[in-house]
């Protein structure tokens, strides 16, 4: 019995591409049922997301079926020359390992690829679209994922701006649930932090914007409260997360106004992000106790740090993955014959 | 016997803190089942050892400095059960470790007198208020633990590095809670083993009085201040610290008082 695996994802193809060979959820039961019409075919696993279609088989006589999914892949999305990658055996089984662990991931550790592979393979079964081979190939390559995010730093911290900056509110208050949150400004990723944050259980969101419709539109979409731009600091009571990002040429945040402000927080800690530039809040405000103040250049390091992280840690990761090949291997040495 | 099942539970410590000396040199700080387990077999052989100490001495082994250093060895570790199963405080344990490994170590190594010394004569009032107090100095030294783990998590948020140390810690709050938690327990406690001695009517070197009172006033004034929210945690966290540092550096001079002459 051979592994076989052949796919596109965001390596070899734009997005252009990736999307004419998609496959969808209402498109899945059919696209399984035509490729176990291939002669030779045992089982069959369809992975579609936004970064890769892969297509895992079980089977034989590779060749045969090797070419039977070319001519699907061919005939699905209307071209003649699709630009997918095949492997056989040892190589699609490592690839699976890889992928599920998100080393093949865009962002190198992602834990959605992990969801969507488990997704993919839960409807393929349901469907009665596997055999012994694939179902304990799939089942590996959780387990495979698990280990390597758990024994490895693979996952590390946050890689974009805004999800460092939820990481550290959680670092700050713990539980997320309850607290306040005031965007001073209302720009793109204000906003995004926002809603992460509100995702993430946060209670109250104040916007504060210079113009009001602008605050009392965001305010309305992410269920919040808008005050008047020049009245920011009379609702800054209580405020446990202050987001800026206003267009403004020099601080209005400064050590002397937060100072007063903070008489008034009692012990609770103040995190204040800072995405504007020029930056809205003077850099002494960080020496205030129980203030933490982070402008983009700090979270966009932290950023950068995780990646850095995440990439040294790929060896260890790949080393990992070659021994559990080696296992699943050596187990399908043990079991040629186990067809279904 | 007792020499062996002490050398076994430093042994476990030491282990527990060159396992967490490892994965903090190789960036994965992770609190593991490996510290737990080290800490409950310590736990275990220490208990061993006092409850074999107690039986020699008919009476709880308290009565020299070397049997204080073992049972607050043990109420630290006692106190890091009770605190890390309710806190959840990750890296709780492998902070705890090096303190108790330390002060264990410095019972054996150092030349103090370790024979087991029968009491001369009994007072259960005495006896409370003596284990009591050494139990108090156990929430008291996690407390320290809590605070100087408060003290890392704020230099690293401060500095915006990121790095292991800030994601492994636990969020500052939570940390600033237990610290001001542990507090409470200690002076609890410390003011249940006041009360105790009060009640047994021993006569009470100078020196001891005020150096326990003021270890008491000190608690009690970071309890109140906390209280009224005039005290920040940091502050609080530094005090718990060093606080506590007094506490084992007066600690050989205390018990020296205690001992009935």
């Amino acid at each position: 019995m051979t592994i076989l695996c052949a796919g596109i994802n965001h390596h070899n193809a734009p997005i252009e591409v990736r999307e004419k060979f998609a496959i969808g959820s209402n498109d899945l039961q059919e696209s399984l049922a035509q490729l176990r019409t291939i002669d030779g075919l045992f089982g069959a696993v369809i992975v579609s997301t936004c970064n890769r279609v892969e297509f895992y088989a079980a089977s034989v006589c590779p060749m045969r079926v090797m070419d039977g999914m070319r001519r699907f892949i061919d005939k699905r999305a209307g071209v003649t020359e699709a630009p997918f990658y095949t492997h056989d055996s040892h190589l699609s089984i490592r690839h699976l390992f890889r992928v599920a662990s998100g080393l093949d991931s865009m962002v190198i550790g992602e834990t959605e690829i992990l969801r969507q592979i488990k997704q993919a393979y839960s409807a393929a079964f349901e469907f009665g679209a596997t055999n012994v081979h694939l179902n304990k190939l799939f089942q590996n390559a959780f387990r495979v994922a698990k280990q390597v995010r758990s024994e490895t730093q693979i996952t590390r911290g946050s890689t974009s701006v805004g999800s460092v900056a939820v990481d550290l509110a959680g670092k700050i208050f713990g539980d997320l649930s309850g607290r306040k949150v005031m965007l001073l400004g209302a720009g793109d990723t204000s906003e995004r932090v926002a809603r992460s944050l509100v995702s993430r259980g946060v209670r109250t969101v104040i916007v504060a914007n210079r113009t009001f419709d602008r605050a009392a539109a965001l305010a309305d979409e992410i269920g919040g409260l808008a005050v008047h731009f020049d009245h920011w600091h009379t609702a800054f009571d209580e405020v446990d997360i202050l987001i800026c990002s206003t267009a403004a040429p020099h601080p209005i945040v400064t050590r002397e106004k937060l100072e007063a402000i903070m008489q008034s927080h009692q012990e609770r800690p103040l995190f204040i992000i800072d995405l504007a530039v020029p930056r809205d809040v003077h850099p002494s405000v960080n020496d205030l106790e129980n203030v933490y103040l982070y402008d983009i250049d700090s979270l966009e390091q932290i950023a950068r740090q995780s990646i850095e992280v995440r990439q040294g840690e790929v060896t260890r990761c790949e080393k990992m993955i070659d021994r559990h090949v080696r296992d699943f291997l050596h187990w399908m040495r043990n079991h040629p014959g186990a067809i279904r | 016997m007792e020499a062996y099942l002490l050398a076994s539970a430093t042994f476990c410590l030491l282990s527990s803190f060159g396992h967490t000396l490892f994965k903090l040199g190789s960036g994965r700080v992770q609190p593991g089942i490996f510290n737990l387990v080290m800490m409950i077999l310590a736990f275990g052989l220490l208990s061993t050892d006092l409850w074999m100490r107690g039986e020699v001495q008919r009476s709880c082994p308290i009565n020299s400095l070397f049997d204080v250093l073992v049972f607050m060895s043990w109420s630290t570790i006692l106190i890091y059960f009770v605190v890390g199963s309710a806190y959840r405080l990750s890296l709780l344990g492998a902070f705890t470790s090096p303190l108790v490994l330390g002060i264990l170590l410095f019972a054996q190594i150092t030349p103090i007198n370790k024979d087991a010394h029968m009491r001369l004569f009994r007072d259960h009032w005495i006896e409370l208020h003596a284990a009591v107090s050494i139990i108090s100095y156990g929430a008291f030294a996690l407390a320290g633990v809590a605070g100087l783990m408060y003290l890392l998590q704020n230099r690293q948020l401060k500095k915006r590095k990121g790095g292991t140390l800030l994601y492994n810690l636990p969020p500052i709050t939570d940390l600033g809670i237990a610290n001001a938690r542990l507090i409470w327990l200690g002076l609890i406690l410390l003011s249940v083993s006041f009360a105790a001695g009060f009640a047994s009517g021993m006569q009470v070197n100078t020196l001891k009085f005020w150096t326990s009172a003021g270890i008491w006033a000190a608690y009690a004034l970071m309890v109140l201040l906390r209280g009224i929210h005039t005290m920040a945690p940091k502050r609080t966290a530094i005090l718990s610290v060093g606080v506590f540092i007094f506490i084992l550096l007066t600690l050989p001079v205390i018990q020296h008082l205690s001992n009935p002459k």
